[in-house]
């Protein structure tokens, strides 16, 4: 290919890179930047220093919210594959081949409604006087109605309805990549049917496993929303402590300074999966 | 599995799908309820919280300004992404690999990061909050996306047609316009139509970017502050039919374009 063939790869993919440069990469610089500014009262000093760091290393709140925050996503992680894993192989294994398409359409129907609309969904199923809580009192298994809404329970709860189906779709794709043959060859071979799952079909399904638990975790912990809604007041997590300094205290540099945590903790989580995430897709 | 197990794995499968489906039925199912708290009993089915939905002028208008939004961001982020998977793809210009992953970038940040950024910027800048910096953050969210769509679906053998074309003294504007936006049709369309509902379905870019003029999930937010309310169900439950619509015309318009071509 010539050399000025070569160039017009450049130039077609320049608007992309200057709408990267200018939307992404300069916001980033300037986060930086702003993080290394303090708030003073009213007004924000701009001469570096570490002060917005030394807060988060220091800070009893925000390493509530950070911990918060953490456990959160890692107990939705677990429970999410949990329910999705079972799920995902029924679908693979059990539905037959034909109606698998359509079963995994309905199953990620939810997805389609707004992110805030379903957050909202949750809190209506949820709240003292919901389906849930009415069901329960009207069987009688209950006399005074749970307190569900508003709580880390129903945030987790909002979390895991949402990679559930997350998870469901990538473990799906890894488990319908496996072989036919490779099961069938293990049970030729002896091995019992709780064998050949756990030593053939579990190992051979794990890069979905991991997709899914790193898109959950990166996702989950990045969302403002769920626990916002669902989760209300409570307790707070990292993107709530966030969303707090730039609307309520006006505090952009310690916000800048959190963002920037927030994505330091998604970027090592990706540096740890990194070697793993593929769905094994060919191109 | 036979017996016991396909009993067990079919019950499985209906108790999660009554979880996966619960909020979504309960939201449509209590939007059609004739008094304004949308909890059991249900006292329907009646109309009366979509009319007094499309009766509000600030529902309207922010259904009008996601559908705008959606359509100009989804429009240039296809547009952009295009041109880049294409130049990078079919030319492998000296260094490739390294855009495409400069490219990719804003796809491993959080939406909250990326739209706190923009506000940054805008400070900084003295700008006013707007639509304007809204559509400009959903661009740089689907552009990624745009481009990874539209670069999977670009194939060697494509590459070949152009030659020809080029060969029979096609100019490069001729290539691209009857050769290679035919062939990525479905790609384009594919990666047009998931940016339009991510735009249409994202919150907290518009929330913290736009001024006065609100999209449509910041003001369906600003209505959950007076709490559970039949009428924010029926606007829920619009959201999603607009959204299945736009998901049932993407299939329908892929299955139709891969039939006309085998």
């Amino acid at each position: 290919m010539s050399a000025s063939r070569r160039q017009q790869g450049w130039v077609l993919a320049a608007p992309a890179l200057l709408a990267t440069a200018v939307l992404f990469l300069v916001p980033m610089v300037l986060v930086l930047l702003t993080s290394l500014y303090r708030r003073e009262g009213k007004v924000t000093v701009t001469e570096f220093s570490l002060a917005n760091y030394e807060r988060i290393w220091s800070d009893a709140t925000i390493h509530a919210a950070l911990l918060n925050s953490l456990e959160v996503v890692a107990i939705t992680v677990v429970i999410s594959l949990l329910i999705a894993f079972p799920f995902a192989y029924v679908i693979a294994t059990v539905v037959p081949a034909r109606w698998q398409g359509v079963v995994l359409l309905l199953a990620v129907l939810p997805f389609w409604t707004s992110y805030v609309v379903r957050s909202y969904s949750w809190l209506l199923v949820l709240a003292k006087n919901g389906v849930v809580n009415q069901t329960l009192l009207a069987t009688g298994l209950l006399t005074d109605p749970l307190q569900l809404a508003n709580t880390r329970l129903a945030t987790v709860i909002a979390f895991v309805h949402f990679f559930v189906m997350v998870c469901a779709l990538t473990i799906y794709a890894s488990l319908r990549q496996i072989p036919p043959n490779l099961p069938l060859a293990a049970r030729d071979l002896g091995a019992s049917g709780w064998t050949t799952f756990w030593r053939v079909i579990l190992p051979l399904s794990l890069p979905g496993v991991i997709v899914g638990a790193f898109l959950t975790f990166v996702l989950a912990i990045g969302d403002f929303i769920t626990p916002q809604i669902v989760g209300g007041g409570t307790e707070i997590l990292l993107p709530q402590l966030i969303m707090l300094q730039v609307s309520r205290l006006g505090d952009l540099p310690l916000a800048a300074a959190l963002s920037l945590l927030l994505l330091v903790i998604v970027a090592a989580v990706y540096a740890l999966a990194a070697r793993h995430l593929t769905l094994g897709v060919r191109r | 599995m036979r017996g016991l197990g396909r009993v067990l794995a079919w019950s499985y499968l209906v108790v999660v799908f009554l979880f996966i489906l619960l909020p979504v039925v309960s939201l449509v199912v209590f939007s059609f309820q004739a008094t304004s708290l949308p909890v059991p009993p249900f006292s329907g089915p009646s109309l009366r919280w979509f009319e007094a939905l499309f009766a509000d002028p600030r529902m309207l208008s922010a259904l009008r300004t996601s559908v705008i939004v959606g359509i100009v961001s989804a429009l240039l982020a296809t547009v952009l992404g295009f041109l880049a998977a294409y130049g990078l793809g079919r030319y492998r210009p000296a260094g490739a690999t390294a855009l495409r992953a400069i490219i990719m970038t804003p796809l491993g940040v959080s939406y909250l990061v990326i739209g706190f950024g923009l506000l940054v910027v805008a400070n900084e800048l003295a700008l006013g909050r707007s639509l304007l910096l809204v559509t400009l953050g959903h661009i740089i969210i689907n552009t990624p996306l745009a481009f990874a769509i539209i670069l999977s679906q670009m194939r060697e053998e494509h590459a070949n047609l152009e030659r020809a074309a080029r060969d029979l003294g096609a100019g490069e504007p001729r290539v691209i316009g009857s050769i290679v936006l035919p062939v990525l049709l479905p790609g384009l369309l594919a990666a047009f139509l998931l940016s339009f509902t991510l735009s249409w379905d994202e919150f907290i870019i518009a929330f913290l970017l736009a001024g006065f003029q609100v999209t449509l999930p910041v003001e369906i937010w600003s209505s959950l502050r007076t709490g559970l309310d039949a009428k924010t169900n029926a606007a829920g439950t619009v959201v999603f039919a607009i959204s299945l619509i736009v998901l049932v015309l993407a299939y329908a318009t892929n299955r139709a374009l891969r039939k006309g071509r085998t």
